[in-house]
């Protein structure tokens, strides 16, 4: 009975169900999940009425929303327009000036505790917050208002995370992230520059289907994504522990794909899952095409991971051990802060960052 | 508001947001008797990006300057590269050239198509409409426009089965707010059902395409191998692990053929089936008819305009009997109409060599319903040449390249304009900024797979130089330098300036393509591009200004691109070297 309204719901929409069978097992795929969980899944996604969201964009580029275009599993048209009733989001939708406003109005009250908001982009305090109005509001009043009436938040992109680039030294606009722009919401943070889709088409499935985030570290970011460091999943880590080193760009160790630590790599201190998931449809990463990582997942890692091309100053012993452990404090504790978060989005309290993280402006 | 307006009958109509463009938009028009009299073009974010770079070191300024925009996120990072090379008289491996050529030619295609199908379509196609098409006819009109595989009755069929099931749902998604119904919409549903369509398949193909930019740059947005001398895509013949090899080379030929596909099959057609049915919108949106292109896409050396397949060059007053040259001491920047001070009084515009900003928001108390268009009113400076507003982007190119005799765009051009049976004069409108955007688009499709070939042909023949490291050793520099680097963008001409001091930015500025054409009034009081764009703009119904996206989005606005500051401490800048 549920099989066949669920087949003809999902013929409805034009949406064959060998189609969402695969986009939901490739989404388990992504967030570690075993296949028991696909039937559950697939229901989730195929209820009749669909959640909204809706996607505020302030102080950004527009590269998160680009990201989110790209993704691949699920489809973006899929994401879009059968898993969500994607409402609001200036970059893409129909409407424009009053009718979008309308519609944010309307999703605030009509769907007051429901709906999912997505924010990119950084939130300004500066010249009471005029640097940024949409209109005719400021940026914070308008993610003040949406996000304290959303069931959740999502922050995409390091700008939403921690005020990314536009909160780098000096600051010039008071930028800050989602979280502390608006004390005291359940924000789920899709750090780097930009968020990568895979991850947080991820994280709306899983919401969608337990009602729940996934685990998630001391900075609010789940730890399918965030929980490992890239040194230890890169590719050239076997180069790396032979001591087989890029030199000079386009040298014959370039050439042959040796270990880019030398050339400034911050994967030895960054934690992302960028050598696992890729990008683009699994076509690369930056280290594949060459470049170091610039920690671009990390919490303010614009004024941190910088200079990009200076080595890291001590990346001590070789293999993996060694190496995890030189980032244990940071690392024990992000598992131990997903691990007592699961399963409690209702009542996550924001989560105090390091001191040399949350002052930003001078350091 | 104006005095004048609260003494008459004129209402004004306000779009804020103006959506499906990058960034945060605000116009502003007085109606009066049903056509713009008067129109104001607002930036309403600014970041301060510039401020940021400062003291930082240049090698790395690309990284930071290409995060002023994610939807042409290349082109930053390319001009960026280009002003710190230009400051350090470094010379690009000729791999370096073609590499840049790729990544920013592609950036062009899958830009220039997401904004014809995904920022710009909505307004001229109305997505309920289609529901009420024949799916036999929508077959047959699309077999008659191209060569296009899908096309058959039961391909047309499934889409508009898949849209009537999200109307039907009540839940519209992304469709929700649209002008549905407004009485400019005037296609035909089968051509709303064929262009629906079309929406979908170029929402697929941006994503795929865009690998090239993973290949080439480990991910999109974002790619991340520019250097400062050359690139990391190291080339090599015999190595599994190299970022160009044969199979590397391979699987971008495909990426290549198949955007020259898209384009030839859906693209242009469509434009071309979809602009005959908007005739009035050949002679509105007629804008400034100055048109400026610094050029670039080199065949050779990137240094020789010469060598351009886009020419460099100047068109004034619509006369494309005469190209003049781009002289860039003629650049200056108002901020009489913009939220920053000069210290010698706001009337006088200022070469940007001698820039010197200070954010000043003067505007409004949020929330607010009106901005005071008498005084200042934008985050935009307002950029000028000799004095005088110009349009960038495509069609810029396009009249630039027209006028200036360059055969390939001579040949587009002429080829599209028989094919609307139309005189030259139309180019100069909100359908030939479409229209120059596609042919361009074409033009650069036709390119990409030459410039691997080339590729092909230096890797097969062992140079593989990608990188220039003699000036990789900040030790090996100057104590002071300063360069520029100008880039023919997606929305037309891009110039970064950069003045390095004891191994770190000093200075830098970027005056970016949508600063030009959306830019406020100057001392003088002239429009900029969009502002002039709008007048006598026809709109049938005040509550939804469609024919207002129509003219601004034929500009496709970047607007985070366009909001910047030269330095907020208003120091002087020295002159920036220029060819």
């Amino acid at each position: 009975m549920l099989e066949n309204n669920l087949e003809s719901a999902l013929k409805s929409r034009g949406f064959s169900r060998r189609q969402l069978v695969k986009f939901c097992s490739a989404t388990l795929a992504t967030l570690a999940l075993p296949e028991r969980y696909l039937a559950q899944t697939v229901a989730a996604v195929s209820k009749v009425r669909k959640p909204v969201l809706v996607w505020l964009q302030f102080q950004d580029c527009t590269g998160c929303s680009e990201s989110m275009l790209r993704s691949s599993h699920p489809e973006v048209a899929d994401v879009v327009l059968d898993l969500l009733s994607w409402e609001y989001h200036e970059v893409i939708m129909a409407g424009a000036g009053a009718a979008a406003n309308h519609v944010l109005d309307r999703v605030v009250k009509e769907e007051k505790g429901k709906y999912i908001v997505v924010v990119e982009g950084a939130i300004p305090t500066g010249a009471d917050g005029m640097y940024c109005t949409i209109g005719g509001r400021t940026a914070l009043d308008i993610a003040n208002q949406v996000c304290s009436n959303a069931a959740a938040t999502i922050a995409v992109g390091a700008c939403a995370f921690d005020g990314g680039l536009v909160r780098a030294k000096p600051n010039p606009t008071g930028a800050l992230g989602v979280h502390e722009a608006v004390p005291g919401l359940k924000v789920i943070n899709m750090a780097g520059c930009p968020h990568n889709p895979a991850n947080t088409a991820a994280v709306l499935v899983h919401y969608l289907t337990f009602h729940d985030v996934p685990d998630l570290d001391q900075y609010n970011r789940p730890l399918f994504a965030y929980g490992r460091v890239i040194h230890d999943q890169c590719e050239r880590r076997a180069h790396f522990d032979a001591g087989r080193f890029v030199t000079e760009w386009g040298d014959e160790a370039h050439r042959k794909g040796w270990c880019l630590y030398k050339m400034g790599c911050k994967g030895p201190e960054a934690t992302f899952n960028c050598p696992i998931v890729q990008w683009n449809d699994h076509t690369s990463w930056p280290i594949r095409a060459g470049h170091g990582c610039i920690g671009c997942a990390s919490p303010r890692f614009w004024d941190h991971m910088s200079p990009f091309y200076d080595r890291l100053p001590s990346v001590p012993g070789f293999g993996v051990e060694a190496s995890a452990g030189m980032l244990g404090v940071g690392m024990v504790g992000a598992a131990i802060a997903g691990v007592t978060v699961h399963g409690l989005i209702r009542t996550i309290k924001p989560i105090p960052y390091p001191a040399d993280v949350r002052t930003g402006e001078e350091n | 508001m104006s005095e004048r307006e609260r003494k008459t009958n004129m209402s004004r109509i306000v779009v804020d947001p103006v959506s499906r463009i990058e960034g945060h938009l605000r116009i502003e028009a007085n109606l009066d008797g049903g056509k713009i009299t008067d129109a104001w073009s607002s930036g309403t974010m600014f970041r301060g990006i510039e401020m940021i770079l400062e003291g930082r070191d240049p090698r790395e300024a690309w990284i930071w300057a290409q995060r002023i925009c994610g939807v042409c996120t290349v082109v930053h990072a390319i001009a960026s590269v280009r002003a710190v090379e230009d400051a350090l008289q470094i010379e690009v491996p000729d791999n370096a050239r073609i590499v840049r050529n790729i990544i920013s030619g592609a950036q062009m295609v899958q830009d220039h198509v997401i904004h014809f199908y995904h920022l710009h379509a909505l307004d001229w196609v109305d997505v309920a409409s289609a529901l009420k098409a024949d799916p036999v006819k929508t077959s047959s009109i699309a077999q008659s426009i191209s060569d296009c595989e899908k096309s058959s009755a039961n391909y047309f069929r499934g889409i508009q089965k898949r849209v009537k099931g999200v109307v039907d749902s009540g839940q519209l998604s992304l469709f929700a707010s649209g002008y549905w119904g407004h009485p400019a919409y005037t296609l035909p549903p089968e051509v709303n059902l064929l262009a629906v369509a079309h929406y979908l398949e170029a929402l697929s193909w941006q994503k795929d395409f865009i690998r090239l930019h993973a290949v080439l740059g480990g991910k999109n947005p974002h790619p991340q191998s520019f250097l400062v001398g050359g690139m990391t895509t190291a080339m090599d013949p015999n190595e599994p692990a190299a970022v160009i090899n044969p199979e590397r080379i391979d699987l971008l030929l495909d990426l290549c053929r198949g955007a020259k596909k898209f384009v030839d099959e859906y693209y242009i057609p469509d434009v071309l089936a979809i602009a005959p049915m908007y005739k009035d919108w050949l002679t509105r949106g007629e804008g400034l008819g100055n048109f400026l292109s610094y050029g670039d896409y080199s065949s050779g050396n990137q240094n020789d305009p010469s060598t351009f397949l886009f020419p460099r060059g100047i068109v004034m007053g619509r006369d494309i009997s005469k190209v003049l040259p781009v002289d860039p001491s003629k650049i200056t920047e108002s901020v009489a109409h913009s939220w920053y001070e000069y210290e010698g009084g706001d009337a006088n515009p200022l070469h940007p060599s001698k820039g010197e900003t200070k954010p000043k928001y003067s505007g409004p108390k949020a929330p607010y319903e009106h901005l005071d268009v008498d005084a200042k009113y934008s985050w935009l400076k307002a950029p000028r040449y000799d004095g005088k507003p110009m349009e960038v982007g495509p069609l810029a190119r396009m009249v630039v390249g027209y006028a200036a005799g360059k055969k390939e765009i001579r040949d587009a051009v002429n080829g599209a304009l028989k094919a609307l049976n139309a005189p030259p004069s139309v180019l100069f409108s909100t359908l030939g900024r479409i229209a120059a955007r596609a042919l361009e688009a074409q033009l650069m499709a036709n390119q990409l797979e030459g410039w691997v070939n080339e590729l092909s042909s230096n890797l097969a023949h062992g140079k593989t130089t990608i990188f220039n490291p003699v000036r990789w050793d900040p030790g090996s520099w100057p104590s002071s330098a300063s360069g520029h680097g100008w880039h023919e963008a997606p929305r037309g001409s891009l110039g970064h300036w950069v003045e390095i001091e004891g191994k770190a930015i000093k200075n830098y500025q970027a005056v970016v393509p949508t600063t030009w054409n959306a830019g406020p009034r100057d001392a003088q009081g002239q429009r900029g591009a969009y502002e002039m764009s709008l007048m006598n703009t026809p709109v049938a119904d005040p509550n939804r200004p469609l024919e207002i996206l129509r003219t601004i989005h034929s500009f496709d606005p970047c607007i985070a691109c366009a909001v910047h500051v030269i330095d907020a401490q208003g120091r002087e800048y020295t002159i920036p070297r220029v060819a």
